[in-house]
């Protein structure tokens, strides 16, 4: 089998996987980071996005093997120590999530679109989460909380 | 308490948001067992066929293949069905046989055929596909009317497709006030079938204990103690001190993670002949063909009016999907939560509704957020829309002329329920504002002048929840009560741990019942626990579905504080050396009135730990009360939403503008956490309105099977909403609460399609089915040019 190595909030990491083990499933069994989610299986819930070498990804549509190299950012990696990141600190303050499920990849969507788009209008912060579903909160306080961090980021 | 503390009606922050912010959920997938091993489910192609053999020698041998099984080999009970409804003639409903593993015949595509346990997930799909299945296929019953009207029988045992044929109140009475009637308008809906989708697909870890003969499961599940009572009693045959089911963070329900299913049966059952851990975890793809769907009901309905348009009589004849075989609650839905809801808000005098439920070749369908409520609502709010059209009267006059008054309550209805409290106009009036109903003629013209058609929809609705009085729901043919029980136990240095019986799956019970806790205590929040979804934790609970958490879980919290606040009276009485009845209690602090002793909370609760004088003949030790609630009524949460729509007539391409819904939940204990869900409700209520649609074709093959194809509410198909609550308090409990998991999902989507058709109507389009898609509209567009220039 073939190793992959990587750096995965900002620890090397190094193991043995299939060659048709996806990203996701590197990070959720042999890594054990069990906070990015597998919510669909035709890449479209966005419950799965990381960041690879900065950018927003969803990491159920690239093999473990394809992020040989690179720098994973995970959920688990984004808050300093104890301190939120400000987007979590913005759903939590915004109330932008409810059973939690979709949040991980929520939140590093929308740390991406705020790094990429800082001023993004409603509408367009509606237009980039479109590859991110939400069952319970009707985006309503998803937005909020964008708008939020863009001020805090 | 006030605004920025944390007790009842403060927006307090929730304490789950940690964990789930920082990727430390634990999800029933996130569990690893030791010596976990994999379950991959082999499931039907076909809508239905006979099995004729099952080849799995092929399987048995792959690689990492630890064991096969078909249903021949699982030889358990049935999955049971937990409401019996019986027909107008008295005969109990048709109750087929659903077995866990298919037995000689499959009735929809996704049943499940076999199962492969494996070292790892891929290696038990793999061998799966290593299994071959000699098919019989048999014709498939989808339509309704098709399935009554002499199609194939999917269950040839019981000789028919029908389930039961229900009916509420005397069709001949009602028929008389037709006869009379100045006018009478009629409907025919259809409220089209959803799939919950969600997020967290379900999942299921079976585990058994060799040492103590206990088996485990930890499961997807809104109510982990009725799994454990259907799954224990009727299928496996496993005693409930024997069996721990454990529903960790559970990622949204929705009402598809009540019914028991089969994959936790096939996992429990399992454990032990692979003596190992078993992990199921549904693809996407499988949850779109094994959760129970919602909705899909076909109706015709009239509205007998006097000249004023008052209502005079409602009739209706409904018929109900139940797919395959009979999910959890599902003859309940179209029945006790829909048919009693038809008076709405309502003072329609005499109402009879008939209900035939079907079988089909397609997957169960049960109670999805609202169930049965969302579809009373939308056939009453079209129709009544349809009425004012019909009489000349604005929508908002034939509200009022109908409305129950405020001064009404409690007001028995014609179909069995008696609504405690409410104000409809109330709950208008505030609605119109909030939507600024008076500007909409501006925004209509300068639409126009845009080349869109705009368009404004009304929905005046109330719904049951708090499911509910158990004495009601057991004459309604429930065979379970539904009661809730919690136990608030008070430790020796006075923190709290509250066991509460219902689950928590993004309603942010862990915060709310803190709030309770909080207000009633005195203590602040980092001193309360609130803990859920573990049979071996919680002493009993019925779990949550039906918007009744705080309303009867709540309750039950309430019941078993005033335990604790009685107890702690007595120790503080005896401590302090004063009489009882001279204790107050409040902000924490038990004081003998009229003078400065007192007694903290902490240490009542450490005194009743370390008792040395306690007279124990009049004073046990300790601090640890349970209660269990079973409410004397439903709640009745009700409002108004009103939708304003635009549409672009070359694309059929309707965008909601503006989405306002004033909601009366009864008390708010989280002004925050309730709009929160409000917002959820309305955004699957849009969706359902707007673009989600469940459809097979002719043979049963599901053509929305994916996220491609279903299509789900994305941000930027919804715009920001305007929430509102005016509140009557609920008078059967001591909160005031009424729940409002479901009002959003409830009240939308017929003041969205109202909105749709009121936009269109000058076009000569006076109808639109659900998902009024852009393909829909602007096909009913073309279709009524030419009838529009005729007129
Ligand atoms: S898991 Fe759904 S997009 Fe990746
Ligand atoms: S918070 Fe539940 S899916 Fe988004």
């Amino acid at each position: 089998m073939p190793t992959v190595s990587m750096t995965v909030n900002g620890k090397q990491v190094s193991g043995e996987v299939e060659g048709r083990t996806l990203l996701v499933e590197f990070l959720r069994e042999n890594l054990r980071l069990t906070g990015t989610h597998v919510g669909c299986d035709t890449s479209q819930c966005g419950a799965c996005v990381v960041h690879i070498d900065g950018n927003s990804a969803k990491s159920c549509s690239m093999l473990a093997i394809q992020a040989n190299g690179t720098k994973v950012t995970t959920i688990e990696g984004l808050a300093n120590g104890d301190e939120l990141h400000p987007m979590q600190a913005a759903f939590k303050e915004h109330h932008g999530l409810q059973c939690g499920f979709c949040t991980p990849g929520m939140v590093m969507s929308a740390v991406d679109l705020v790094k990429k788009k800082p001023k993004a209008s409603e509408h367009e912060i509606r237009e980039w989460l479109e590859g991110n579903i939400c069952r319970c909160t009707g985006y309503h306080n998803i937005v909020k909380a964008i708008q939020h961090a863009q001020q805090t980021m | 308490m006030p605004e920025g503390g944390t007790g009842i009606g403060a927006a307090v922050k929730r304490v789950e948001d940690q964990r789930f912010l920082t990727g430390r959920g634990n999800y029933t997938d996130d569990l690893n067992r030791y010596g976990q091993t994999y379950a991959y489910i082999l499931r039907s192609p076909h809508a239905h066929a006979t099995i004729n053999r099952i080849d799995t020698a092929a399987a048995k041998s792959a690689p990492g293949v630890l064991a096969v099984f078909t249903g021949e080999d699982m030889e358990v009970g049935s999955l049971p069905c937990g409401w019996q409804v019986h027909s107008k003639d008295g005969t109990p409903m048709q109750e087929p046989g659903h077995p866990p593993l298919a037995r000689g015949k499959v009735r929809h595509v996704g049943d499940q055929v076999a199962v492969v346990i494996a070292e790892t997930y891929a290696q038990a799909k793999d061998a799966a596909e290593k299994i071959t299945v000699d098919y019989g296929p048999l014709p498939a019953v989808i339509n309704m009317n098709k399935a009554l009207a002499g199609g194939a029988l999917v269950h040839d045992e019981i000789g028919t497709n029908l389930c039961y044929d229900w009916e509420i109140g005397d069709e001949a009475e009602v028929d008389a006030v037709f006869a009379k009637a100045a006018h009478v308008t009629e409907i025919d809906i259809v409220n089209n079938r959803l799939i919950p989708n969600a997020m967290e697909p379900r999942a299921a870890v079976g585990e058994f204990d060799q040492a103590t003969g206990e088996y485990t499961l930890y499961t997807t599940s809104q109510n982990p103690h009725v799994i454990r009572l259907l799954m224990g009693a009727f299928v496996l045959s496993i005693p409930e001190h024997k069996l721990r089911v454990v529903a960790p963070d559970v990622g949204g329900g929705f009402g598809s993670k009540i019914y028991h299913y089969a994959e936790e049966a096939i996992v429990t059952w399992a454990a032990p002949k692979v003596g190992r851990p078993i992990k199921w975890t549904a693809e996407r793809s499988e949850s779109f063909i094994s959760d129970a769907h919602g909705r899909d009901h076909i109706t015709h309905a009239k509205m007998a009016m006097d000249a004023d348009g008052k209502f005079l009589a409602l009739k209706v004849a409904t018929k109900a999907n139940m797919g395959a075989y009979l999910s959890t609650f599902a003859p309940c839905v179209p029945t006790y939560l829909y048919a009693t809801l038809l008076a709405g808000v309502y003072t329609t005098p005499i109402i009879h509704c008939n209900v035939k439920a079907v079988f089909t070749n397609t997957v169960p369908v049960d109670a999805y957020r609202g169930a049965g409520r969302p579809e009373a609502t939308y056939l009453l709010e079209r129709l009544v829309a349809k009425c004012a059209r019909e009489m000349g009267l604005s929508q908002v006059d034939i509200r009022r002329k109908n409305f129950i008054p405020s001064d009404a309550f409690p007001y028995q209805t014609p179909v069995a329920l008696q609504y405690d409290s409410g104000d409809y106009t109330a709950t208008l009036n505030a609605a119109l504002k909030a939507a600024d109903v008076d500007g909409f003629d501006a925004r209509r013209k300068a639409a126009e002048a845009r080349g869109k058609r705009r368009g404004l929809g009304f929905s005046t609705y109330l719904e049951a929840c708090g499911i509910a009085p158990s004495a009601v729901v057991g004459s309604l043919g429930a065979r379970a009560g539904l009661y809730e029980s919690a136990e608030v136990r008070v430790h020796p240095t006075g923190s709290v741990t509250v066991f509460t019986g219902s689950h928590s799956h993004g309603q942010g019970h862990e915060t709310t019942f803190a709030q309770l806790v909080s207000d009633r205590l005195g203590l602040p929040l980092e001193n309360i626990e609130i803990s859920h979804g573990d049979t071996n934790k919680v002493q009993f609970g019925m779990g949550t579905y039906g918007s009744r958490s705080l309303a009867v879980g709540g309750e039950a919290i309430v019941k078993a504080m005033n335990k604790v606040v009685t107890k702690a009276t007595k120790i503080a009485a005896h401590i302090m050396e004063a009489s009882e009845s001279d204790i107050e209690f409040k902000d924490g602090q038990f004081t003998v009135a009229g003078t400065d002793k007192s007694m903290a909370f902490g240490e009542v609760a450490l005194s009743a730990y370390v008792p040395h004088n306690f007279p124990h003949e009049e004073l046990e030790p300790g601090l640890d009360e349970t209660a269990f609630y079973d409410p004397l009524n439903f709640t009745y949460p009700g409002g108004c939403h009103i939708c304003e729509v635009e549409i672009d007539p070359d694309t059929g391409v309707t965008t909601v503008e503006r989405m306002t819904a004033v909601d009366d939940v009864g008390r708010v204990i989280n002004p925050m956490i309730v709009a929160g869900q409000i917002h959820g409700g309305i955004a699957q209520g849009i969706g359902q309105a707007l673009l989600e649609g469940c459809v097979y074709d002719d043979n049963g093959q599901l053509l929305t099977g994916s996220y491609m194809d279903y299509t789900m509410p994305r941000a930027d198909n919804l715009p920001s909403f305007t929430v509102g609550t005016e509140v009557t308090l609920c008078t059967h409990n001591s909160l005031g609460v009424k729940g409002c998991g479901e009002v959003g999902a409830i009240g939308s989507p017929p003041a969205v399609i109202n909105a749709v058709v009121d936009a269109l109507w000058d076009l000569g389009v006076h109808d639109m089915p659900m998902p009024a898609t852009p393909q829909t509209v602007w096909a009913a567009i073309q279709a009524a040019r030419p009838a529009a220039a005729a007129e």
